[in-house]
């Protein structure tokens, strides 16, 4: 989880000239022990990698967040059954069995976190980013959302509540953020472009109107 | 177990520091583990609490100094090898030095997208009432079990509110280490920042906390 270890990372991605790492190298070998052994096909993987490198990511969730915000009767599926409501979108599967959207309002933000691994709500949001996986989010956000929320550069306004959910079950949960102000009347593609990925982990908030 | 992934409420780490345009993936061997991850998961031979209590039942100090991929790759090294699937000899050769076992099911490339899109649900009907309601007063239990728990332990022995009656679900602390689902009633509970950390802490913040019925007692 060190730094050091990150930035190895992007050094071997960038130069693949250079000596392969230990973990390519560590990763290369079992991979072909598991396909001489038949327990894996190397082109399953390929597709794995497709899939979550170019097809399920954070545009799912933002479409779900767009519909709740123009269609009052999406919003009340999903309030009460949020699986049912975003699988009829298109988006269900592995790691979004059991899905909970959680809200924003002018007065209550509230910001997702796995303080004991990586739950993440992938087929909304897709794999989550290193530092969602790290430990300063996940020993910090329990304690200090509002540190943590400066760390994004984000502030709240004085006097609003901050709900932290801890995922340590099965269930998933997404954010709803507010919607910006500036968008009546706006349709649904354009309401999902300012829907960024931290807003619906609770990290940030959408993008504003004019910025788009 | 009281490893170092239960990190809830630890200092010193340092901000959160998140990475402008991050890609999904930092280097081609993340993309192959996190694939193996998935493909060698759908072979059955193991379950998602097993998988999580291969990565987090370690030395404190490797779980630290590792990055997330990289205890992706110890966890599945052990679980392949505690099922006879692949020997720390072969690890060492770095080749296959014997034939595969017999496995229950090897995720074909093109079934891979539709098995991702599959729902594995781990809800299950429910054999009796449920213990709490939502509104109703609960404490978290005392406990520190060597095994897999999902209780962290900054919210055990704690005073919360049930939120949420989630329903039954697989029960990680036995599924972790049986065949054994024995599912239970799942709760969100919440509790008041300061119940967890003092009466210095903003009285406007909660922690929400999905526990199941047996880390649970009436307040």
């Amino acid at each position: 989880m060190s730094d050091d270890h990150h930035h190895d990372h992007d050094h071997d991605h960038d130069h693949p000239d250079s000596v392969l790492s230990e973990m390519d190298l560590r990763t290369r070998a079992l991979e072909s022990i598991l396909v001489e052994k038949g327990y894996v096909d190397p082109a399953a993987l390929d597709a794995l990698v497709d899939l979550y490198e170019t097809k399920i990511g954070p545009r799912n969730g933002a479409r779900v967040v767009a519909k709740a915000w123009t269609d009052p009767n999406y919003r009340e599926w999903l309030d009460r059954d949020a699986t049912e409501a975003i699988s009829s979108v298109g988006y269900g599967g592995r790691q979004g069995e059991h899905m909970r959207v959680v809200a924003n309002t002018p007065d209550t933000h509230n910001i997702v976190v796995c303080t004991l691994c990586s739950c993440y709500p992938w087929p909304v949001l897709g794999l989550p980013p290193v530092w969602y996986k790290a430990a300063p989010y996940r020993s910090k956000v329990v304690r200090d959302p509002r540190g943590v929320l400066a760390d994004f550069g984000v502030e709240l306004p004085a006097g609003t509540q901050v709900r932290v959910w801890d995922s340590t079950a099965e269930v998933r949960y997404l954010v709803l953020p507010m919607r910006p102000a500036g968008t009546e009347g706006w349709t649904e593609e354009r309401l999902a472009a300012l829907v960024t990925r931290d807003s619906m982990i609770g990290t940030g908030l959408p993008l504003e109107a004019r910025k788009t | 177990m009281n490893g170092a992934h239960d990190m809830g409420g630890m200092m010193g780490f340092g901000p959160v520091e998140p990475e402008k345009d991050e890609p999904v993936f930092h280097a081609e061997w993340e993309k192959r583990m996190m694939a193996m991850n998935l493909a060698t998961g759908a072979m059955g031979e193991w379950n998602i609490d097993k998988g999580r209590h291969a990565r987090e039942d370690r030395n404190p100090r490797e779980y630290l100094d590792s990055t997330y991929y990289e205890l992706w790759y110890l966890g599945l090294e052990r679980l392949l090898a505690e099922r006879g699937l692949v020997g720390a000899d072969e690890i060492a050769a770095a080749k296959a030095l014997r034939p595969g076992a017999k496995v229950a099911r090897v995720l074909a490339a093109e079934q891979a997208a539709a098995a991702m899109a599959r729902m594995v649900p781990y809800e299950r009907a429910p054999a009796a009432e449920a213990r709490f309601k939502v509104g109703a007063k609960v404490r978290t239990r005392q406990m520190n079990p060597a095994g897999h728990t999902r209780l962290p332990r900054y919210v055990r022995a704690k005073a919360g509110t049930v939120s949420i009656v989630h329903g039954v679900h697989v029960y990680p602390d036995v599924h972790a280490h049986s065949p054994d689902e024995q599912p239970h009633w799942l709760y969100c509970v919440t509790f008041a920042a300061t119940e967890l950390w003092g009466g210095d802490a903003d009285p406007a913040i909660t922690v929400s906390v999905d526990c199941w019925e047996p880390y649970l007692e009436p307040a």
